[in-house]
C-alpha cells in the first residue's frame, strides 16, 4: 500500500458510465506491488467491473486481511472505505460490517496465505453463513511478503523458487466453497481479464456468498519452472468451462444469443447472467456436477476456470436472521430502546 | 442431643444444598430461595457448580439475611446433604449447633455424623418410591419433597411456595398439581414425624421492598438492549454464555418491528472468539453498536483484535465474565483475575477502559453506558463482571431508564458536515484537543470522508506511514484520549468512617456486598476505615487523592497477584508499600468474614509492630 495518490489530471474525453463516472473514479492509490504482479491485474479487473456496473464507488466497502493481496484494496475505489484488518480475519470483519449495513456492497479481498491457512476457518464460516459479499482470493500459492514460503494452496510436487519440493497436499478453495454451500463459485486467472471482469461483475450482483478464486502468479517468488501457479503453467493448463457476459436489467438479452448456445441464469436481484458454454453438457446450476467436474479435471492437472456454480435462488445471512430492511446502523434510540415503561414491567417480573 | 446448643435464628442463617449435578435439584433449590424472598426476607443465593454436565458435586447456598447482607457469609447453618460423594466434607462444614438434613431411607453409621450438630433424617427415597414409579419422576420429585419438609422445619408458609409453583407452571396444570402434591408429601411427613419448627425459622418481614432479584449476566444483556446494541457475536464459554442467551431472549421480546415482525438486531454465534470479536469490530466500524461476551480464555484469543480496536480506534464492547484462571483454570469458579490482561490487552503499548459493576443494577447501567463510551471514545470498552455477579441471582435496586436519554454516537461526520466550507477531514486529526478524532461511516459521501482503516501506522489523514515522528504523534494522541476518558467513566464512590482514620480500603465489583458487611464487622473490632469503590479504569484523580489522604490503604480483590493494586501503582506512581493487598482467590466468592479477619488482623498487628515491618 502507498500514500502516493495518482495524479488528478485525466483526459477530459474519457468515456463515462451511466452515472457519469470515468475509470479514474474507480481507481485508488499507486500500487507498490512488484511490477507485473498478477494482483495488479485483478485490481484492474475490479475497477473495470465496478465501472461497467455503474456502481457508486463510495457504496462499496472493501475489506482485506494481511498480505500482498490484502494491500490491493488501497489501489482501487479510492472513494470507498477500506479496512485492512488482521491476518486471515477479513471474513469476520466483513460479516460484522455487512450486518451493520446491508445496503452497501461488500468486497472481501484475501490471499491464499490469508484464507487457506490462518483464515481457513473464517473463510469457511463466512461462506456457510451466506454473507452477501464478493470474496476474491488472489491466489499465488506462496507467501510473497515474507519472501517465498509455500502457502496451503501450493500444489503437491510444485517447487519453490529455492528449489524446495512441496510435499503437502493443496487446499482447493473452490472445492471447499462448493462443499460449504457458496451460492456463486468461480475460478479465474489474473491474466484473463476477458473472463475475470464479468465474473467479478456477476459476483457483485449476486445475493449471497460469491466466491472467486483467482490464480495470480507471484512474479517474484512463484513464477518459475516447477511452479503450478506461474503464468506459463496456468496458460498451458487452463480449461475454461464457459465465457460470460453480465447483462443488467437495463440491458435485455437480444436475439444475437442463439438458442441452445446461451444459458441465462436469473439471479435473485433480477440480474441475468448469460453463460456461453464451451462444454455442451456443463450445467452451472448443478453443485454436485461442479464438484465432480472440478475433481475430474484437477486429477488431470487442469485448472478449471469460469463460473462453476451459481444458485439463482440464493439467500443471504440477513434473510436467515430475518433482519429489518433498514440498515441496523441507522436505527436510533427511538427504534431500539424499549423505554422505561417496558423496564417497569421487567422489574415487576423479577420480584 | 448434641452438647452444643442448637443454633437459633430467625431470618438470619445459611442453608446449603449439596446435590449431584444433573439431578434436577436446581429449580427446587431456587424455588426455596424465591420462597423466602416472597416472605419479605432478603436472600443471597449462590451456585457452586462443577465444570461438568452430570454426575459431579454441586452446591446451592442460600443466605437468609434480614439485615440484607448480600455477600457470601461463610459457614453453613443447615446442610441439606443429598450427595453421598461429598458427605464427609458437607458434614464437616456445618457450624457447631447447626443442622444436617439427610435422606434417612438407608441407615447410616453414627460415625458419619457429628456430635455437635443436629441431625434431621427424612426417608426421602422411601417416600418417593412409594409414590412414583417412573425413575425420572422419582428423582425430580424427591427435590420438591425435601423442599416441602424444609417448609415445615423452617416454618415457611406453604401457600407462598404454592404460588411460586403456580407462576412457574402457569398453563401446565398437570405439572403444577403434581409439584404441589410433592411439596405437601414432604411437608406433611415432616409435620407428622419431626419436631417442627427447628431453631432456624423464616418469619414474614418487609425488608425486600421494591428490589428485584436478577442475575448479572441477564442484567448486562438487558443493558445492551437499552443501550442500543444491534449486533452481538459470541462464542459459548462459561460463565458468559448466558449473556448472549439472555440478549437473544430480551431481543425476541423487545426488538421486533411491530409492522413487519422483523428483527432489529443480529445475533451470530461465531465459530470461535476470534470471529466473534472480528464481527463486533466490523459492525462497529460500520456504525452499529456491537458487543461480545466472553471470559478469560476468550479474552486471550481476542487480544490481536483488541489491539486493532485500540490502534485503529474502532468502538467495541466486550463483556468479560471472569472466572478462575490462568489457562482453563477453574471454569465454574469466580475470580477478578483479568484486570491486567484486559487493561493492557494485546501487544505493544495499549490501555483499555474497564468498567467494574458491583451488582446487576450497575451491570445494566454500565452495559448501556459502555456503548456510549465506546462510540464517544472510539475504543474498546470492557465490562468486567465475574461469575459471582453474572450467574447468581442478586437482590438489587430496580432498573431505571430515562426516556429522554439519547445515545451518544460520538464524533461522526455526516455528508453535510463534510461539505461545510473549510472543513478539513483527517481521520486521525485531533481537532478538539481531547485526543478523539472524527470518523465517518462507510458510504457517507461520494468523494469526501473515506479513509483506509488499518492496524499499521499511519498519519493524521490515515495514510500509511512508518515515520517515527508520525507514529509517536499518534501514540501520544491515544494517551490524550485515555486521559479524556478519566472524566467520562463512572467515578469511584467514597464513604468515610464514622470517626477520622488514617486507614482506607479500596475494592471493586462483586466484592462490594461483602465489603459493606465487613466494615461493620471491623468497626465491631474497633477499626475504622474510609472506603472507596473503584468503578472504572482509567482511574479518576480522586483515587490518587484517596491514597494520599491515608497512611495505608488496603486493596481487596479476588486474585492472587493483586492486579488492581498493580494497576494503581503502575498508573499513579504510588509507593507500593502504602497499598496493602487483601487477596482471596480460591474460586469461592469473597466473604465478609474473610475481609474483616484479614484487615482486622493486620490492623491489630499495626498497633504493636513498627509500620515498616508490618507491611514489608
Amino acid at each position: 500500500m502507498t500514500y502516493i495518490a495518482k495524479p488528478k489530471f485525466h483526459h477530459p474525453g474519457l468515456p463515462k458510465n451511466e452515472l457519469g463516472y470515468t475509470h479514474r473514479d474507480y481507481e485508488g492509490k499507486i500500487s507498490t506491488l512488484c511490477a507485473g504482479c498478477g494482483h495488479d491485474s485483478i485490481t484492474a479487473s475490479i475497477i473495470e467491473a465496478c465501472y461497467e456496473l455503474s456502481i457508486e464507488p463510495h457504496r462499496v466497502a472493501k475489506i482485506s486481511g494481511i498480505g500482498c493481496s490484502s494491500k490491493t484494496p488501497d489501489y482501487f475505489l479510492g472513494n470507498s472505505h477500506g479496512f485492512n484488518s488482521v491476518h486471515g480475519r477479513m471474513p469476520s470483519v466483513l460479516t460484522g460490517a455487512n450486518l451493520a449495513n446491508r445496503d452497501l456492497i461488500y468486497l472481501g479481498v484475501s490471499g491464499d496465505g490469508d484464507s487457506a491457512s490462518i483464515g481457513f476457518g473464517q473463510f469457511a464460516h463466512s461462506i456457510r453463513r451466506a454473507v452477501n459479499m464478493t470474496y476474491i482470493v488472489e491466489n499465488n500459492g506462496v507467501y510473497g511478503l515474507t519472501k517465498g514460503q509455500f502457502s496451503a494452496t501450493a500444489d503437491r510436487g510444485s517447487k519453490s523458487k529455492k528449489g524446495v519440493m512441496n510435499t503437502d497436499n493443496a487446499i482447493d478453495l473452490v472445492a471447499i466453497a462448493l462443499q460449504l454451500g457458496a451460492s456463486f463459485v468461480a475460478r479465474s486467472f489474473s491474466g484473463d481479464k476477458t473472463q475475470l471482469v464479468p465474473l467479478i461483475a456477476a459476483a457483485i450482483r449476486h445475493k449471497g456468498a460469491a466466491f472467486i478464486d483467482v490464480v495470480s502468479p507471484c512474479i517474484a517468488f512463484n513464477n518459475h519452472a516447477g511452479s503450478t501457479k506461474s503464468f506459463d503453467y496456468v496458460r498451458e493448463h487452463n480449461d475454461a468451462v464457459n465465457r460470460l457476459d453480465v447483462l443488467t436489467g437495463r440491458d435485455p438479452i437480444t436475439v444475437d444469443y442463439a438458442p441452445g448456445t446461451v444459458q441465462v441464469v436469473e439471479q435473485h436481484d433480477g440480474t441475468r447472467l448469460a453463460l456461453r458454454k464451451i462444454d455442451a453438457d456443463y450445467d452451472a446450476n448443478d453443485r454436485l456436477a461442479a464438484m465432480t467436474f472440478l475433481q475430474k479435471h484437477a486429477a488431470k492437472g487442469q485448472v478449471v476456470t469460469g463460473l462453476l456454480y451459481v444458485d439463482p435462488d440464493s439467500e443471504d445471512l440477513h434473510t436467515h436472521l430475518d433482519t429489518v430492511e433498514t440498515p441496523l446502523n441507522t436505527l436510533e434510540a427511538k427504534d431500539l430502546c424499549p423505554g422505561s415503561a417496558a423496564l417497569e414491567k421487567i422489574n415487576a417480573s423479577l420480584r | 442431643m448434641p452438647v452444643q446448643s442448637p443454633i437459633s435464628s430467625v431470618n438470619d442463617f445459611v442453608v446449603r444444598f449439596a446435590n449431584v449435578n444433573g439431578s434436577g435439584s436446581a429449580s427446587a433449590n431456587e424455588l426455596f430461595a424465591r420462597s423466602i424472598l416472597r416472605h419479605g426476607v432478603p436472600v443471597s443465593p449462590r451456585n457452586i457448580f462443577p465444570s461438568n454436565i452430570q454426575g459431579l458435586p454441586t452446591w446451592y447456598e442460600v443466605r437468609v439475611t434480614e439485615a440484607g447482607h448480600l455477600g457470601a457469609r461463610g459457614g453453613v447453618d443447615m446442610m441439606v446433604a443429598m450427595n453421598p460423594q461429598t458427605w464427609d466434607k458437607d458434614v464437616a462444614s456445618i457450624e457447631p449447633g447447626g443442622y444436617l438434613f439427610y435422606d434417612s431411607t438407608k441407615p447410616m453409621p453414627t460415625s458419619k455424623f457429628r456430635a455437635d450438630i443436629n441431625v434431621i433424617g427424612v426417608p426421602l427415597t422411601a417416600i418417593t418410591n412409594s409414590t412414583y414409579t417412573d425413575p425420572r419422576q422419582r428423582q425430580l420429585f424427591k427435590n420438591i419433597i425435601y423442599l416441602g419438609a424444609l417448609c415445615a422445619l423452617l416454618d415457611m408458609d406453604p401457600k407462598v411456595v404454592e404460588q411460586l409453583i403456580g407462576e412457574q407452571y402457569k398453563g401446565k396444570e398437570k405439572l403444577l398439581s403434581s409439584n404441589v402434591h410433592a411439596l405437601h408429601l414432604g411437608r406433611d411427613w415432616a409435620l407428622q414425624n419431626l419436631k417442627c419448627p427447628i431453631g432456624l425459622q423464616v418469619k414474614k418481614s418487609d425488608k425486600v421492598g421494591d428490589r428485584i432479584f436478577m442475575e448479572g449476566n441477564s442484567a448486562a444483556a438487558l443493558g445492551a438492549v437499552y443501550g442500543g446494541a444491534t449486533v452481538c457475536a459470541w462464542y459459548p464459554i462459561t460463565p458468559s454464555s448466558s449473556v448472549a442467551e439472555a440478549f437473544t431472549s430480551h431481543c425476541k421480546k423487545l426488538r421486533h418491528d411491530p409492522e413487519t415482525g422483523k428483527a432489529k438486531y443480529a445475533i451470530v454465534q461465531g465459530e470461535d472468539e476470534l470471529a466473534s470479536i472480528g464481527i463486533v469490530i466490523g459492525a462497529s466500524w460500520n456504525g452499529a453498536r456491537a458487543f461480545t461476551a466472553t471470559s478469560g480464555p476468550g479474552i486471550s484469543l481476542m487480544t490481536e483484535f483488541i489491539g486493532l480496536s485500540y490502534f485503529a480506534e474502532i468502538p467495541a464492547v466486550i463483556m468479560n465474565i471472569q472466572r478462575a484462571g490462568p489457562s482453563t483454570g477453574m471454569p465454574t469458579r469466580t475470580q477478578q483475575c483479568d484486570i491486567i490482561a484486559c487493561a493492557y490487552a494485546s501487544h505493544g503499548d495499549t490501555k483499555h477502559i474497564l468498567l467494574f459493576p458491583e451488582d446487576p443494577a450497575e451491570a445494566f447501567e454500565f452495559a448501556a453506558q459502555s456503548f456510549d463510551l465506546a462510540e464517544r471514545l472510539q475504543t474498546m470498552i470492557f465490562l468486567m463482571l465475574d461469575l459471582d455477579i453474572g450467574m447468581n441471582h442478586r437482590l438489587c435496586r430496580p432498573l431505571k431508564w430515562d426516556d429522554a436519554r439519547q445515545y451518544d454516537r460520538g464524533k461522526v461526520m455526516t455528508a453535510e458536515m463534510l461539505d461545510e466550507p473549510g472543513r478539513d477531514f483527517g481521520r486521525y486529526l485531533d481537532v478538539d484537543g481531547d485526543g478523539i478524532p472524527y470518523r465517518t461511516y462507510p458510504g457517507t459521501h461520494p468523494t469526501k470522508g473515506s479513509f483506509f482503516t488499518r492496524g499499521t501506522s499511519r498519519d493524521r489523514y490515515a495514510r500509511y506511514s512508518e515515520e517515527g515522528a508520525v507514529y509517536a504523534d499518534n501514540m501520544q494522541r491515544l494517551v490524550r484520549k485515555f486521559e479524556t476518558a478519566q472524566d467520562m467513566v463512572p467515578r469511584p464512590l467514597q464513604a468515610n468512617a464514622a470517626k477520622p482514620t488514617k486507614y482506607g480500603v479500596i475494592y471493586f465489583g462483586s466484592t462490594a456486598p461483602a465489603m459493606d458487611e465487613a466494615i461493620g464487622l471491623l468497626e465491631a473490632r474497633g477499626h475504622q476505615l474510609d472506603r472507596m469503590r473503584i468503578r472504572a479504569f482509567p482511574f479518576h484523580s480522586s483515587v490518587a487523592s484517596f491514597i494520599a489522604d491515608h497512611d495505608f490503604v488496603y486493596v481487596v480483590e479476588q486474585n492472587r497477584d493483586g492486579q488492581l493494586r498493580q494497576l494503581i501503582v503502575n498508573e499513579n506512581g504510588i509507593d507500593p508499600v502504602r497499598l496493602v493487598p487483601i487477596l482471596h482467590y480460591d474460586g469461592t466468592p469473597i466473604t465478609a468474614r474473610f475481609i474483616a479477619n484479614a484487615i482486622g488482623d493486620h490492623q491489630d498487628h499495626l498497633k504493636v509492630t513498627p509500620l515498616r515491618k508490618a507491611v514489608s
